[in-house]
């Protein structure tokens, strides 16, 4: 498990260092959701109807912006070749460097979606949903993503044929999450949305590492 | 360090009747070998010959078409975690990131094998020093010579120990004098146990060192080249 944990560590601190990826990835959450009271128009009861939406949509859009940096750099370093030598399972490997992904990507966006629903005008009822549909929602980005990043690698154009494999995959967490928060607006319990978002999520944790590594075998054979 | 307990009837690694396809072609095939306790194998051949291919297959990141690899009488594709954590492979990539420090990368990667953290480090510190490394340790990857990061990945091999190592090529952009260090850990490495299974086109010397030539394994030319 310490293994785990150096790997974390390691790429926690590339992406400190580096920096670019999370300011990049928060940037472009803020400023898309900021163009849509300007496309939309300032009316309230517009910007009410379409915030859940317009704020999942976009974070899902950004959380895609740093995911074909995901394996891409270790690949062509050669650093991958050493992780799947390495003597932790690839499996542990993957995960952790997808768990990376998510604290430097995910938890940003979390973060910042709060105030982001002040300017949309969100009902005050669907905060709290709002944060906990991210905070089950972005892990599955990491996850899932994770698994394209690995299919994509060496392929050119990478990034474009990475967003036309995941973002199917991201339809049942866009549908949940915007479910959960539109029921809270309206007065209904969020609970089973949540729930079933967290099964995706479990799904997901419990399928991702083992799909992603099996793709980065073939990547580095 | 290396267990000395051997069944006498197999050999500690060997390869029978390996065969590797890349891209369609058949690179080497037939191809058989054996490796003891401090031994070395170099690996001889013009460029396309499957040097690389081959050691890559001994690490396990390449599956060989056909033939097996086995270490103590043990199919090796039976445990390639195992297999793993006792191989130190050296690829044409530096695998060294711009921004980390040399004292970093080669912490990090000592980590990654040995569980001890602190003795890792102290490991890690004097495989620094050993390859005259010593003055760069804060130095971020990005400000190293081509030499030198191959010098930081020598060094990454000698902070863990593990009794296979193999290297491709490992004396591109050294000097006179890191070659000289590099064929002094050789030998201590071999001298406690360990193996080397090694490609060049420089000189370097491999005392006892059996010489594989792989053009020897070249298929015959199947028509039009």
């Amino acid at each position: 498990m310490t293994r785990f944990f150096e790997v974390v560590h390691r790429d926690l601190r590339l992406a400190l260092r580096q920096g670019s990826d999370s300011v990049m990835v928060v940037t472009f959450f803020i400023l898309t959701v900021i163009l849509f009271p300007f496309g939309l128009g300032p009316e309230t009861n517009l910007l009410e109807r379409v915030s859940p939406g317009v704020l999942m949509v976009t974070a899902l859009l950004a959380s895609m912006l740093s995911l074909d940096r995901l394996f891409q750099a270790d690949y062509e370093d050669g650093s991958l070749e050493l992780l799947a030598m390495s003597p932790m399972p690839l499996e542990l490997a993957v995960a952790a460097k997808m768990l990376a992904h998510w604290l430097t990507t995910g938890l940003p966006l979390i973060v910042v979606a709060p105030v982001l629903a002040v300017l949309l005008h969100l009902p005050a009822d669907g905060f709290a949903p709002l944060l906990a549909a991210m905070a089950l929602g972005t892990p599955v980005l990491s996850l899932i993503g994770g698994i394209g990043a690995a299919l994509v690698l060496g392929a050119r154009r990478g990034g474009v044929l990475l967003s036309l494999l995941i973002l199917p995959l991201y339809i049942p967490v866009l549908i949940f999450s915007v479910g959960a928060i539109d029921a809270a607006i309206q007065g209904l319990d969020a609970g089973p949305h949540l729930l079933i978002l967290g099964g995706v999520m479990i799904a997901a944790l419990a399928l991702s590492p083992w799909v992603a590594a099996a793709a980065l075998r073939q990547a580095v054979e | 360090m290396v267990p000395t307990m051997n069944a006498p009837e197999f050999p500690l690694f060997r390869g029978c009747k390996l065969a590797c396809r890349r891209g369609g072609r058949l690179v080497f095939s037939r191809l058989d070998f054996t490796l003891e306790h401090g031994g070395a194998l170099l690996l001889l051949g013009p460029n396309g010959s499957g040097k690389s291919s081959l050691l890559r297959v001994l690490a396990g990141l390449l599956r060989p078409s056909e033939g097996r690899l086995e270490w103590n009488g043990q199919t090796l594709a039976d445990d390639p975690e195992a297999h793993a954590a006792r191989t130190h492979y050296l690829g044409h990539h530096d695998a060294i990131k711009p921004v980390l420090s040399v004292a970093e990368t080669v912490r990090f990667w000592a980590r990654l094998h040995r569980t001890e953290s602190a003795q890792a480090d102290r490991a890690a510190d004097a495989a620094i020093e050993r390859f005259g490394l010593g003055h760069l340790a804060d130095m971020p990857g990005r400000m190293l010579s081509a030499g030198q990061k191959r010098r930081v990945n020598l060094a990454r091999l000698l902070a863990a120990p593990c009794p296979l190592w193999l290297m491709d090529e490992p004396t591109t952009a050294l000097d006179r004098a890191s070659i000289a260090v590099l064929e002094t850990v050789l030998a201590e490495h071999r001298a406690t146990g360990g193996m080397v299974v090694l490609s060049t086109h420089a000189d370097i010397v491999l005392p006892d060192a059996e010489v594989l030539t792989l053009d020897r394994f070249a298929p015959a030319p199947e028509g039009l080249s």
